[in-house]
């Protein structure tokens, strides 16, 4: 569905200075996926998924998406691909009847089939009793599902999704994905989306793709990837300070074990997998006569995944994620 | 849901999208008009909101205008003959100066943005949006020349079409130009109205709109030379006044064909790189 090959978009801010912004990514997504773009601000998922939707010329490499080159045969991409992009897709000034309607006159429906389908989306995504409203009436999560249905409109075999729920509180992002999901189900789309949320590509995701600093840093399920990258966190709380010491040993011999840490009693490892090492732990520890008082296993998050690939958390450099504190925004007000 | 589904494979298969290049664009253009004109056609009442600063310049200025310019010979005797055309094309100038401002909101929002990448072709979005401008214009004229009827303003029907026809012409160039601006400035949104601002008034004044440029200096009346709404505001009023034939009819065709020509020419250009 997508292949790129050394993909690259460079931007000229002036004449000595140029911003790599994406430096030749190499991807191929197949029919069926829903693959998560994941990264912190600027790390080049937006203007990857600007070039695949053929808004902007690759400055070198390839991209094929839904059968065509988005450079030579833009307009055969355009007829294949749903966009639904970081802002509001459907004019501010208009009815949200009338902008489902007009897309798929854009698509080529005449003005019956145009209006069933429009009337059909709507109910799909929740709209009906909004038909007539003026999109700026709207509120974040109902402007969000109808961009969601403009996008559908051509009943689109691949589905761009440009960070779908910014700004949207939990209780709409999951209806939201409620509605993206049935959506899916419904037309077997392909989907691709861009996301800041670490808990958004985890929990929709079935594959996600690690962006920064324009290359791709990783590319697997999330489970593997947490597997493989980050591991269970084992915290283990020692009786004794001896024990302790005993038991950072027995935590050090585990499968995969990296990062053993301790301050005193409180002792902990990464290991491949957490649940599994657990008894063997536990029985070694009662035979080593070492005090054992709580144990607890963290499964890894993708923000872990982040932080050992690159040596920074995703929740520090992209910000948004962080909840403010009062005297932050005390200064921004 | 599978209704759902058949319904949409005709549009993915493009068989119902004309294969004719013309006819693709024409159809394009078409559907970016009608959506322009909604919100319009909605609230029509906007329509006769902005009819409010031409009133005021009908109302306030017409007045001192023939108190102060009668007997000079450049009014023979209704002022209003010679006054109405040109506040015709003022609205046109206000009214399509500032439609650019519609496009900004929609680069703004993401609305611009979604079209792009649709199969409606780059021209299309501009030249719908430009057309669109005939619609507001033409009823916007219509109601002021239906306004000034009872205080003695002289219809002529047949200049009056022509001068309709010819407003909308200048019209398409203005609104081309305003979306050029609107294209062009689009990262630094707040440069749009100083562009507007710095050029709409020299334009207005310019083009001997608001009083005769006979009684200004030389060098005004050379800079007037140079301003295609002088030559159509001259034409406006020989059509109101009933003369078809006269050559500066001509001229002011010439003038507003020439805005419309550079205008669509700026705009496509600039619209064809406007996702960048």
């Amino acid at each position: 569905m997508i292949h790129t090959r050394m993909l690259a978009k460079d931007f000229t801010l002036n004449r000595s200075e140029t911003v790599h912004a994406v430096k030749g990514i190499d991807l191929d997504i197949h029919a069926g996926e829903l693959v998560a773009v994941l990264g912190p601000n600027g790390a080049g998922k937006t203007t990857t998924m600007r070039m695949l939707t053929t808004l902007i010329a690759p400055t070198s490499g390839t991209a094929e998406v839904a059968g065509y080159d988005v450079v030579a045969d833009a307009a055969k991409v355009r007829r294949r691909i749903g966009y639904v992009g970081q802002g509001n897709g459907a004019g501010h000034t208009q009815r949200a009847r009338d902008e489902v309607y007009t897309q798929g006159l854009v698509y080529g429906l005449d003005r019956r089939a145009a209006r069933r389908r429009a009337e059909e989306l709507l109910e799909g995504l929740d709209l009906t009793e909004l038909a007539t409203r003026k999109v700026s009436d709207l509120s974040g999560g109902q402007r969000r599902r109808l961009d969601v249905a403009i996008g559908l409109v051509h009943a689109p075999s691949l589905l761009f999704l440009d960070e779908p729920s910014t700004g949207l509180d939990p209780q709409n992002r999951a209806n939201l994905w409620q509605h993206i999901t049935d959506m899916r189900t419904a037309y077997g789309m392909t989907i691709v989306l861009t996301t800041h949320y670490l808990d958004e590509a985890d929990s929709v995701a079935e594959r996600v793709i690690v962006v920064d600093h324009g290359q791709v840093i990783a590319d697997d399920t999330p489970d593997a990837l947490k597997a493989r990258l980050a591991g269970d966190l084992i915290t283990v709380t020692a009786a004794t300070a001896e024990a302790g010491a005993q038991l950072a040993q027995l935590l050090s011999r585990l499968e995969g074990s990296r990062e053993v840490a301790s301050d005193g009693l409180k002792v902990s490892a990464r290991v491949r997998n957490g649940s599994r090492s657990l008894p063997g732990l536990l029985n070694t520890a009662r035979l080593a006569e070492a005090g054992v008082e709580a144990v607890q296993v963290d499964r890894p998050t993708l923000d872990d995944v982040f932080l050992a690939l690159t040596g920074r958390s995703l929740r520090e450099s992209t910000g948004t994620a962080v909840p403010t504190t009062s005297t932050n925004q005390k200064e921004a007000a | 849901m599978s209704t759902l589904t058949q319904t949409a494979t005709a549009a993915i298969d493009g068989t119902t999208r004309p294969r004719n290049a013309v006819a693709g664009l024409a159809r394009d253009t078409w559907i970016v008009m009608v959506r322009e004109l909604r919100p319009v056609l909605r609230d029509p009442f906007s329509l006769v909101f902005s009819l409010v600063q031409p009133l005021m310049f009908l109302v306030l200025f017409g007045p001192l205008l023939a108190g102060s310019l009668t007997g000079t010979g450049v009014l023979d005797g209704n002022a209003w003959q010679w006054f109405l055309p040109a506040i015709l094309v003022m609205t046109t100038l206000f009214g399509t100066a500032s439609t650019g401002a519609n496009l900004l909101y929609e680069f703004q929002t993401g609305a611009h943005e979604r079209m792009l990448v649709t199969p409606l072709s780059r021209p299309s979005l501009l030249i719908g949006r430009s057309l669109k401008e005939l619609v507001p214009l033409t009823g916007q004229a219509l109601l002021l020349i239906v306004v000034m009827i009872p205080f003695g303003f002289q219809l002529h029907v047949l200049g009056a079409l022509a001068g309709l026809a010819l407003l909308g012409v200048l019209g398409i160039g203005l609104g081309s130009l305003s979306y050029a601006v609107a294209t062009a400035v689009r990262r630094q949104d707040w440069m749009f109205w100083v562009v507007h601002q710095t050029v709409i008034f020299p334009l207005m004044i310019l083009s001997g709109m608001l009083l005769p440029l006979e009684t200004g200096p030389a060098w005004m009346q050379a800079a007037a030379k140079a301003n295609p709404l002088a030559y159509v505001v001259d034409a406006e009023r020989a059509l109101f006044a009933g003369d078809l034939t006269s050559p500066v009819v001509l001229w002011g065709w010439l003038a507003a064909l020439a805005t419309a020509a550079v205008g669509l020419l700026v705009g496509i250009r600039l619209m064809a790189r406007s996702a960048d």
